[in-house]
C-alpha cells in the first residue's frame, strides 16, 4: 500500500502543486463573477483562501511525520506546498483588502486593534521570508542557518490556526480542529519522531 | 391595530413579486411615524432595493440548522411547523397556549419593508409579512408589573441538527425592554415577499427588530413570557463582552472584534462597495427616543 503511493508519488512530477494552486484563485475569482460562490462572494472566496492555505500548512508539517512513521515519502512536495501556501495566504489577504474592507485607514485600524488580525497578519510577515528562501541558492547559501530559519514555519501554522479559531462565533469544532491538528504534529516533532528503519532494526 | 407604521409605498404596489426585483422602491425608513417624507424616501431609494428571494433565503445565520450561512437552507425543511403553539406566559391577564392557526386568524398581516443588519456586517433589504408584536402581546393583555418580554425558540435536536453541537446554549433565547417591544416597528413576520416565511427564516413566526443586530430578531419563537427583570439572552450569556442585551446598530460603537461602521449589502457582487451603517439602521427618527439619556457605549 504505502510503497503503491510512494511509487505513484515519484510519478506525479512537482509543478502539478504550483499549477493546482496557481490556478486556484483565479478559479474562485471566476465562480464569484458567474455567482458560483453564492450572494456574498467576497466572503465565500476570503475564506476559501485562507482555509485552503492552512490545510497546506498542516499537509507540509506531515510530511515528515509520515516518511518517519508509516514511511510514506512526500518530501519532494514539501517545498510546494510551502510555497502554494504562501501564494494562497497572500491572496486571501488581497481579498480582504481589496474586495472586503476596502478602505486603506481601517485597514491599518483593523491590523493594530483587532487581535484576530494582528495574528493573522503577523503570521503573514513570517512567512515572507520563508517564501524568499525557498530556492536552491538560499538552502546552499544559508546552510544550516536554512533549517533553523524554517522552523518558523511551527510558529506559523500555530498563528494560522489560532487566527481562525479566534474568528469563530460561538463554540465550534471545524476551526479548533484545525488548531489541535496543528498542536499533534508539533507535539510529534517535540517527542521526537522514532523512523520506521530504527524502529524495524529494534 | 395593524398599519400604525407605514411605508410610502402602498401595499398593492409591493406584493407581486417581479415588481420587487424590477423597480426601485420609494421607501422612507428614516421619514417619521406615518409621516413618510418624500425627499425622505427619495435619498433612501436606491439603497431599500429589496434583496432577492433567493438572497434571503439561501444565505442565514440560524446556528440550530449549522453555523455556515448555506445550512440552514439546506438542513431547515427536517423542521416540523405545524402544527405549533407559542405559549404566552409570565405577567399577562390570558396566559396560555395559543395555537398558531388561532393567532393568525386574530392578526391582521401586513407588509414591511425593513434594513436587516446582521452584527457580522453584512445586510439585506426584506420585504416581510407580518404583524405588530403588540398587537400579540395585547391579545394575551399585559399587566402592569411587567417591564420585559423574554423569547425562546424551540429546543427539537432531531430535527434541528445544529443543536446537537453546544454551540450556543440551547434553546435560544432573547428579550427586548417593554417598550421596545410595543414599538409599532417591531414585527413578527410569518412571510416574506407574500410567501409562507420559509424554514430558514425563522418558520412560522420569528420576531423582527429592524434598529437592532440581527441576532436580536429570534427565529421559530415556541415562548413569550412578560416578566420585570431583564431576561438572559443567548448571546450575551455566550460571550458578554461582544453582545450587550441593546445590541441597537450603531456605526460609532465597534464589536470588539471588527468594526461596525460600514456593512457589505448582500447582492452587490463580488466588487460591490461597502456602505456606511446608518445609526439605528436608519430607524433613528423612530427609536432615539426609547434610549434618551443612556450611554450607548455603555449599553451596547
Amino acid at each position: 500500500m504505502i510503497d503503491a503511493l510512494n511509487t505513484y508519488a515519484r510519478k506525479v512530477p512537482v509543478w502539478v502543486i504550483y499549477l493546482i494552486g496557481g490556478a486556484y484563485p483565479f478559479w474562485l475569482l471566476w465562480l464569484g463573477l458567474s455567482g458560483g460562490l453564492g450572494v456574498d462572494p467576497a466572503k465565500a472566496m476570503e475564506h476559501a483562501l485562507g482555509e485552503r492555505a492552512l490545510q497546506l500548512l498542516i499537509l507540509g508539517l506531515a510530511i515528515t511525520p509520515l516518511r518517519k512513521l508509516v514511511g510514506l515519502n512526500l518530501i519532494k512536495f514539501r517545498r510546494g506546498i510551502g510555497v502554494t501556501a504562501f501564494y494562497l495566504v497572500l491572496s486571501h489577504l488581497l481579498v480582504w483588502l481589496v474586495l472586503d474592507v476596502q478602505l486603506l485607514d481601517q485597514i491599518w485600524a483593523d491590523i493594530l486593534k483587532r487581535p484576530y488580525i494582528t495574528i493573522g497578519m503577523l503570521g503573514f510577515v513570517l512567512m515572507i521570508p520563508l517564501a524568499i528562501t525557498s530556492n536552491n541558492w538560499s538552502v546552499r547559501r544559508l546552510g544550516k542557518q536554512w533549517r533553523v530559519l524554517h522552523k518558523l514555519t511551527y510558529g506559523v501554522s500555530l498563528l494560522g490556526g489560532l487566527h481562525f479559531v479566534m474568528l469563530a462565533k460561538g463554540f465550534q469544532w471545524e476551526p479548533l480542529l484545525y488548531l489541535g491538528s496543528v498542536v499533534l504534529l508539533l507535539m510529534i516533532r517535540l517527542k521526537g519522531i522514532p523512523s520506521v528503519r530504527t524502529r524495524s532494526r529494534a | 391595530m395593524a398599519h400604525r407604521w407605514k411605508n410610502n409605498l402602498t401595499r398593492s404596489d409591493v406584493t407581486p413579486h417581479d415588481i420587487y426585483l424590477n423597480r426601485r422602491q420609494l421607501l422612507g425608513g428614516a421619514a417619521g411615524l406615518g409621516l413618510a417624507t418624500l425627499a425622505g424616501g427619495k435619498a433612501q431609494a436606491s439603497e431599500l432595493e429589496p434583496n432577492s428571494w433567493e438572497e434571503i433565503i439561501s444565505y442565514n445565520n440560524f446556528y440550530e440548522f449549522g453555523t455556515g450561512k448555506g445550512d440552514p437552507a439546506q438542513h431547515a425543511h427536517r423542521l416540523t411547523t405545524s402544527p405549533w403553539t407559542v405559549t404566552i406566559d409570565g405577567m399577562v391577564d390570558r396566559p396560555g397556549d395559543y395555537k398558531f392557526d388561532e393567532i393568525m386568524a386574530a392578526m391582521t398581516i401586513e407588509e414591511r419593508i425593513y434594513r436587516f443588519r446582521c452584527v457580522e456586517a453584512w445586510s439585506m433589504v426584506i420585504p416581510w409579512n407580518g404583524f405588530e408584536l403588540k398587537d400579540l402581546l395585547d391579545l394575551a393583555g399585559v399587566q402592569e408589573s411587567a417591564k420585559y418580554v423574554a423569547f425562546e425558540t424551540l429546543y427539537r435536536p432531531e430535527e434541528m441538527v445544529g443543536q446537537r453541537f453546544g454551540t450556543l446554549d440551547w434553546p435560544y433565547v432573547e428579550g427586548l425592554r417593554l417598550d421596545e417591544a410595543m414599538h409599532p416597528l417591531t414585527l413578527m413576520a410569518t412571510g416574506i415577499y407574500g410567501k409562507t416565511i420559509p424554514n430558514q427564516n425563522g418558520a412560522p413566526l420569528r420576531l423582527v427588530v429592524p434598529w437592532k443586530y440581527g441576532f436580536k430578531s429570534i427565529k421559530s419563537i415556541v415562548k413569550i413570557t412578560l416578566t420585570d427583570k431583564q431576561p438572559p439572552t443567548s448571546w450575551n450569556k455566550a460571550l458578554g463582552r461582544e453582545y450587550g442585551f441593546y445590541s441597537n446598530v450603531n456605526p460609532e460603537v465597534d464589536h470588539p472584534r471588527w468594526s461596525q461602521a460600514t456593512e457589505r449589502r448582500i447582492g452587490g457582487g463580488l466588487f460591490a462597495k461597502r456602505i456606511p451603517t446608518l445609526m439605528f439602521n436608519g430607524y433613528e427618527k423612530e427609536v432615539a427616543s426609547l434610549y434618551e439619556g443612556m450611554d450607548l457605549r455603555r449599553f451596547y
